[in-house]
């Protein structure tokens, strides 16, 4: 009998750091096709179906791209926080508020043929998100209260508000009774940049993300302070760094972030304000891809591009083989579940020996 | 079970009650023990000496079957057993008293010894014992009172009580006096001796010589986890110890008096603290004036309050009152440490990892940590990381850490190097104010010397210094004056020419009234 031991290494291993997430994918991968065989699924055709169907034409990157964007952009304003150890779980309403925020701006000025609409709807979705995520970096910072539970529940909260909105004050005159706004405008749609595909200039912002938030990380003294509030709070203490402030610069990028990704989303594919927005799921897929990037803005760059995939997968699976699109949900959940495992390997190494010597020192005892 | 029976046809003193023969323990990165042996006789006071790192508490907990070592064997009564676990252990009859306790504060002294024995006992019985035990061997403890309200003398008798209760035959006690008063390092002693006299073997570990001239019968020193010596220590000097220990002559600090007194300043007026919760200590209106060009001592057993006071200083937990705390002359209680680091106020915590620095950042990165403001960065709000490199390269080499370079992790040095890189990088930010916690605490005897001489160095030219430290000895070498503290209040200091020992002694025991006093009557 083999006995498999977790032996605590002398120090975390650098490399796992970065082979962790590979592990957890290939896992991913291996359970995943199991999954398909028990659902009665040729486990290559599944396969095909799953990761590359989806991408082997134009409009299939297109569609890749546009959902990667938004992930990315709230994954990289999530690690800001999230490498300060503040754990913003509540993008998903920090994203629904960016949507009713921009779609506010769109409706508003429905006549105005204005350039300046969008850059106002973008102002105004950013605005919105850091609204909803002000709420838990007060509650926190003035009583004390955990960002953790005071963000996640608002999400609820924000899917109440746009359901009221929508059902209400801006359904649509001429919608039939659905509970949806009216289409926008011309002036509030974001420009295609692919021909052939729905890939929206919205791309861009994430770009700008990127590069704002690798600079970030890289040199900016703030992002120094916060990281050592999450490493070492005592450490940020003694040199007097204030955590008051870290708090709330963490939950603010988020919020930010997830309020451009919303107002990109109402911009972009959407084209109004209905129910759609508080049911991508991308605020919380996005803390899946901050963790699977590591919180390094190019690790994060590549994990949103395998989870635009698996949403993507879900789809054609529902499509070309029948299956419950619930099932890019179980690839999101396989993913985190095997990232978690895996993580214990930076700390920890795996021992393997016969049970004959663990015998030996049983026997000793 | 690998006991033996032969031992009870020899008398007990034919064989020596442990004997090491050989003991070596590897670590992946470095050799805690290599080829170690030593022999303890009954009734032998048995000192292990060595400097920090130099593999003294591994040597014991594989006497104590905490660790496993891989090379070697250990007899027991002239049999060689194989000891896999500290339960084992105290089967044997060995018993270990360690230097951090292991003590459940919300619980009482009964309560905590109750859950360490092996088997179920009737807590009225073990009470009685309790009682029992303490009294036979002046250890004085009331078996109902909640650990949190003893001192850390009493808590280190409840460990020692735990101990004798199991009748042991050989004590290990690591490192025990470095939580004592030297009144209550007098009393320990007295109460060891009573032990060995009755044929209990002890082995003590420790680093201070004097006191294991004055105690043990045998010396076995270690350096780098080899054996350098086996000795009498009653015929030995503490130079000739220290020489075994550190492999060269111990080195001296030269602290002529302070020459150019300067203005003041760092003045504490009438400072009070409640207490945090209720196992903190309360400030009670301290009083103290630090100078320009001289080095104030702190004395006192540690939790009187010197922790509430170093983070009331440094600002970490700032007052109401602007006025309580004076910095150069400007009213500092409400200003955070990065204001007070603005008026020349630097500080050196006693926790070197996790407060003094990062311990998963870089060096370079930790210069950061204090150094920011002082040149590391451009356009407001970006890292200069030449600069940085720089001026931790600079630190490296000035203050001698031995380390990879400004690259290597902080939690990748040793303690001592830890904390020489620490001071280094305050004292190179340029103090006018300098606050040390614990100087040396952990760090090898070398590197003490080391910075000792640098603390002396900086009050001549004109910083002015206070020191807080649980060692009497290093206060009275490099301090100009010392106040003790004792229950959250601070004594009038006085220039350390004018008292001694004996002196400051008593002032820190000032508690030890109300220590003892109460629980002897209801003893019985």
């Amino acid at each position: 009998m083999l006995s498999i031991k977790l032996v605590p290494r002398p120090q975390p291993s650098k490399s796992m750091v970065y082979l962790s997430p590979l592990l957890a994918i290939g896992l991913m991968l291996v359970f995943g096709l199991i999954v398909f065989m028990f659902l009665g699924q040729n486990p290559v055709t599944a396969f095909h179906a799953f990761f590359i169907e989806p991408v082997n034409d134009l409009y299939g990157l297109g569609e890749l791209l546009i959902k990667a964007s938004p992930l990315a952009l709230i994954a990289l304003g999530l690690a800001v926080g999230f490498r300060a150890n503040i754990w913003n779980i509540g993008a998903e309403g920090q994203l629904i508020l960016g949507t009713i925020a921009a779609g506010g701006v769109a409706l508003w000025f429905y006549e105005s043929d204005s350039v300046f609409v969008l850059p106002l709807m973008f102002i105004a979705g950013a605005l919105g998100g850091m609204a909803w995520a002000a709420i838990p970096a007060f509650l926190r910072t003035r009583f004390n209260t955990n960002e953790i539970l005071v963000s996640l529940m608002l999400v609820y909260v924000a899917g109440m508000v746009l359901s009221w909105l929508i059902h209400g004050p801006w359904r649509d005159p001429d919608g039939f009774g659905f509970p949806q706004s009216r289409m926008f405008s011309d002036s509030a749609l974001l420009p295609l940049i692919i021909e052939g595909t729905r890939a929206h200039a919205g791309i861009f912002i994430t770009l700008l993300a990127l590069i704002v938030t690798t600079i970030f990380f890289r040199w900016g003294l703030l992002a120094f302070q916060m990281r050592v509030a999450g490493l070492a709070p005592k450490a940020a203490g003694y040199a007097g760094f204030n955590s008051q402030y870290t708090v709330w610069i963490g939950l603010l990028a988020g919020g930010a972030a997830a309020g451009l990704a919303g107002a990109s989303e109402a911009a972009g594919p959407f084209g109004q304000l209905d129910m759609a927005a508080s049911v991508t799921g991308y605020g919380f897929a996005a803390i899946i891809v901050a963790f699977v990037g590591r919180l390094h803005p190019v690790g994060i760059l590549f994990a949103s591009l395998l989870m635009a995939l698996l949403y993507l997968g879900g789809e054609s699976a529902q499509v070309n083989l029948a299956l419950p699109s619930a099932v890019s949900k179980v690839f999101q959940g396989l993913l985190l579940f095997f990232l978690l495992a895996t993580d214990v390997l930076i700390h920890f190494r795996l021992q393997f020996g016969s049970s004959n010597a663990a015998a030996r020192k049983a026997g000793a005892l | 079970m690998t006991q033996a029976h032969s031992t009870q046809a020899h008398p007990p003193q034919a064989h020596p009650r442990l004997e090491l023969r050989n003991i070596s323990k590897y670590y992946p990165t470095i050799i805690a023990n290599k080829a170690v042996s030593l022999s303890v006789m009954p009734g032998e006071i048995h000192a292990v000496l060595g400097e920090n790192g130099a593999g003294k508490s591994t040597l014991m907990k594989a006497v104590y079957g905490v660790i496993k070592p891989e090379e070697g064997e250990i007899f027991w009564d002239g049999v060689a057993v194989n000891i896999s676990s500290p339960a084992q252990a105290r089967k044997l009859g060995i018993g270990m008293v360690f230097q951090h306790f292991s003590l459940f504060d919300t619980l009482t002294v009964v309560q905590n010894i109750s859950l360490a024995m092996d088997s179920k006992q009737d807590m009225g019985q073990l009470a009685q014992r309790i009682s029992e035990v303490s009294a036979r061997y002046g250890l004085p403890l009331n078996p109902h009172r909640l650990v949190h309200d003893l001192s850390v003398g009493e808590r280190q008798r409840v460990e020692i009580v735990r101990c004798l209760l199991q009748q042991p035959r050989l004590l290990i006690m690591d490192e025990p006096t470095s939580v004592l008063t030297p009144q209550a390092v007098n009393k320990l002693f007295a109460t060891l001796r009573r032990l060995a006299d009755e044929g209990c073997s002890i082995l003590y570990i420790s680093h201070k010589l004097d006191e294991i001239r004055a105690l043990c019968h045998k010396a076995t020193v270690l350096r780098m986890g080899q054996v350098t010596g086996v000795t009498d220590p009653r015929q030995e000097t503490s130079k000739s110890l220290a020489e075994m220990m550190i492999g060269k002559e111990l080195p001296v600090c030269d602290h002529p008096p302070a020459q150019h007194i300067g203005s003041e300043r760092l003045v504490v007026t009438q400072l009070s603290r409640a207490a945090d919760d209720q196992f903190g200590t309360s400030l009670k209106a301290i009083d103290l004036r630090v100078r320009g060009g001289e080095i104030l001592g702190i004395a006192g057993v540690s939790g009187n309050g010197q922790q509430e006071l170093l983070s009331a200083l440094s600002g970490e937990k700032p007052s109401e009152q602007p006025q309580d705390i004076q910095l150069n002359g400007t009213a500092a209680g409400r200003l955070n440490p990065a204001q007070r680091r603005q008026l020349g106020l630097r500080f050196i915590p006693e926790e070197r990892l996790g407060r003094g620095a990062v311990p998963e950042m870089s060096l370079a990165h930790n210069a950061l940590l204090t150094g920011h403001s002082q040149g590391m960065r451009r356009w407001g709000g970006f890292i200069d990381y030449r600069k940085m490199r720089a001026f931790s390269k600079a630190c490296i080499d000035k203050f001698n850490v031995k380390c990879s370079g400004p690259e290597a992790e902080a939690k990748s040095l040793s303690g001592g190097n830890v904390q020489k890189y620490i001071v280094g990088r305050e004292i190179m930010l340029k103090p006018e104010i300098l606050i040390v916690a614990q100087p040396t605490w952990g760090v090898d005897v070398g590197a003490a010397s080391f910075i000792r001489q640098t603390l002396v160095d900086l009050r001549d030219e004109g910083v002015a210094l206070l020191v807080v430290s649980e060692e009497l000895d290093e206060l009275f070498e490099i301090c100009d004056r010392i106040a003790v503290m004792s229950e959250g209040r601070l004594s009038a200091a006085k220039p350390i020419r004018a008292t001694n020992l004996e002196e400051i002694g008593l002032l820190m025991g000032g508690e030890m009234h109300t220590d003892s006093t109460p629980l002897a009557q209801e003893v019985a």
